[in-house]
């Protein structure tokens, strides 16, 4: 085991350095000059303008501006907005609000998608399963955006229950139609995975077993077909959550959630390349770290699976 | 073989005469026998024959027919072309449906049947074009890390790992930035930061036709490594990653409408359902019907892939198949 998260935690570092470059790369050749934009109407002298060039290391190579940026994040330096504002500032203001929106979203996948998905598995072609099904394919082919403004126009608008313009008010309550709408997709997922599983294992020959030697079917159902049935379930949160928090763009827009994916999406369009860059960075790390832990979870789900080095 | 030992052996006592079982019974070789005149069924014919007698299959069959068919040729469809210099009159903002305009008009004044019917053509070229592209990439980079193994399959999963670490819909909105987009770019661009999924898939399920007895028994019999490829692996490899690609179609097609609302995908020229959906969101309180229509026909073109996928996945796996 400990060989295991040895391997995974050296296979994490190439994938860290390649991920960071791919995306400095990219956030760098994008079009536009920020410094130049920076006077708007009236241009900065040339002579500011080389200053601040220098300041944000824009005149040295492309490969040079990495490097110092990687510097920079080793001490806990995320960069500076070009409006001269510390980009951790913002992530310190963003990223509890998105983390808030992304376990809400998580916590709705999880338990109502687990608890229909074993509904659905365990009445397989009854009339709730086919319901279940039907619904959960809906969710799945109307995008998110559309979710979100038929949820706000009705819950918001018609019945008035909820905030539909969240702004500074980040209140577990007013976070609760918008987490619904981020999770309603992987809700979907979660309820289809876990009705294949249930189906798959129902027919195991370990559980005919339990339920030959007299094990009451609430036993059998929790402790033989649910523990089998949930790891690749698991699985699938892990990977999501990961998801969540950059897919929180769509979300956090249209009910105006001042998170990651906010500030994100704004830093995409006002060209603030640092901004951008340690946003996505953040992000990649969340998603490598969480991948990390699921597979470590694994381990400890399902005991057939040891980590050995030495084959 | 014990059993040969026990009776025919010499256990025969003192009186007793030595019994010899009849051997009049049925030669193994006839029970073995298979009926060589029945042409064997591949798994692709078989998958075939029961696809055709899934009604599911056959509805979202249709429902792509008709989803094709409007993006190729939309005049057909609509007398109307929302492209036309003076298609959107302002004095129609916001008409009510009358003859000829069946879903109404919108805030600019534009007919929306028409819009939707060419707002078609974005969408499939995204999702058809996407997943071919990853389909080819991913199952390429997959194959290749899977059948060599070794250090190439070190690298390539590296590479794998580090595309699949930035979510893709913001590769889509950084890298969109960089060039003129029309559909065919962006679903380039999809395809170089979507191929992951499918390259993953396509390793492991190489990697474990590799292991099976079969690829074991071709090369005792001296098959070439390129004949194994070409002949075993790939046709026994593939089945999952088609599933997977198709199932996927329609998840990129949600991307193109999501980048479209968001802004940052097809130029506000081209008309697409993402966009106009986006449009209806300043009219919803009074409108709401607006916001029906091209999300009703995006909803439906994405439903009927996906059910093709399912339907397909059924067919070829095994284990699902109903008896």
């Amino acid at each position: 085991m400990a060989w295991y998260v040895l391997r995974r935690v050296l296979q994490m570092i190439p994938v860290f350095f390649g991920a960071t470059f791919l995306v400095y790369f990219l956030v760098f050749s994008m079009p536009g000059d920020p410094i130049a934009a920076l006077g708007g109407n009236k241009p900065l002298s040339p002579a500011v303008q080389d200053r601040l060039r220098a300041e944000y290391n824009l005149d040295e190579p492309f490969i040079v501006q990495y490097l110092l940026y990687l510097q920079g994040l080793a001490q806990g330096d995320f960069g500076t907005t070009f409006a001269g504002r510390p980009v951790i500032d913002d992530i310190r203001r963003a990223f509890p609000v998105t983390a808030r929106l992304a376990l809400v979203a998580i916590v709705f996948e999880a338990v109502f998608g687990i608890i229909a998905g074993v509904i659905s598995g365990l009445r397989k072609g009854t009339w709730i399963d086919s319901t279940l099904l039907v619904t959960s394919i809906l969710v799945i082919a109307v995008p998110t955006f559309v979710i979100g403004f038929v949820a706000q126009f009705v819950f918001g608008v018609k019945l008035g229950l909820v905030t539909i313009n969240v702004g500074a008010n980040v209140t577990w309550m007013n976070l609760l139609l918008p987490g619904m709408v981020l999770g309603a997709v992987s809700f979907a997922y979660v309820l289809r995975l876990t009705r294949t599983q249930i189906t798959e294992t129902m027919t195991a020959d370990h559980v005919r077993t339990a339920t030959a030697k007299g094990l009451s079917r609430p036993r059998v159902i929790t402790v033989h077909i649910l523990r089998n049935s949930l790891i690749p379930v698991v699985t699938f949160l892990g990977v999501d959550l990961g998801q969540l928090m950059g897919g929180a763009i769509v979300t956090e827009g249209i009910f105006n959630i001042p998170g990651l994916g906010f500030n994100l999406f704004d830093a995409i369009q006002r060209g603030e390349s640092t901004k951008m860059v340690s946003m996505v960075t953040l992000l990649v790390i969340i998603f490598i770290i969480s991948n990390l832990l699921i597979d470590l979870l694994y381990a400890l789900l399902d005991p057939r699976i040891r980590y050995d080095a030495r084959k | 073989m014990t059993h040969a030992s026990e009776t025919g052996g010499a256990t025969t006592r003192r009186g007793q005469t030595h019994f010899v079982a009849p051997v009049d019974e049925t030669p193994l070789q006839a029970v073995d026998a298979l009926n060589t005149d029945v042409k064997p069924r591949s798994l692709w014919s078989q998958a075939w024959r029961d696809l055709r007698r899934n009604p599911m299959f056959i509805i979202s069959a249709v429902l792509i027919a008709v989803v094709v068919a409007v993006a190729a040729l939309p005049q057909l469809f609509s007398d109307l072309d929302p492209y036309a210099p003076g298609a959107c009159q302002l004095s129609n903002s916001y008409g009510d449906p009358s003859p000829g305009h069946p879903f109404g008009f919108d805030q600019q004044g534009c007919d929306v049947y028409s819009r939707v019917i060419y707002g078609a053509r974005p969408s499939v070229i995204v999702g058809v074009v996407t997943t071919l592209g990853v389909f080819l990439l991913g199952g390429l980079i997959g194959a290749l890390a899977g059948w060599f193994g070794g250090w190439i399959d070190a690298i390539l999963s590296r590479v794998t790992d580090v595309f699949f670490a930035i979510p893709l819909i913001l590769a889509a909105i950084v890298v969109g930035q960089l060039f003129a987009l029309n559909a065919l770019t962006l679903a380039m661009i999809l395809v170089l930061f979507g191929w992951t999924a499918i390259a993953r898939i396509a390793r492991g399920s190489v990697m474990s036709v590799m292991n099976s007895e079969f690829i074991t028994a071709s090369k005792a019999l001296g098959a070439s490594s390129s004949q194994n490829l070409f002949r075993h692996v790939v046709p026994n490899a593939v089945a999952p990653v088609i599933v997977t690609a198709m199932v996927n179609l329609g998840m990129y097609i949600v991307l193109e409408a999501t980048l479209s609302f968001l802004g940052v995908g097809l130029p506000e020229s081209t008309i697409s359902w993402g966009a106009d959906i986006s449009n209806a969101q300043t009219g919803l309180y009074t409108r709401p019907e607006l916001l029906f229509y091209p999300s009703g026909a995006l909803a439906i073109t994405i439903l009927s892939f996906i059910m093709l996928g399912d339907a397909v996945r059924d067919a070829l796996d095994p284990k699902t198949k109903k008896r």
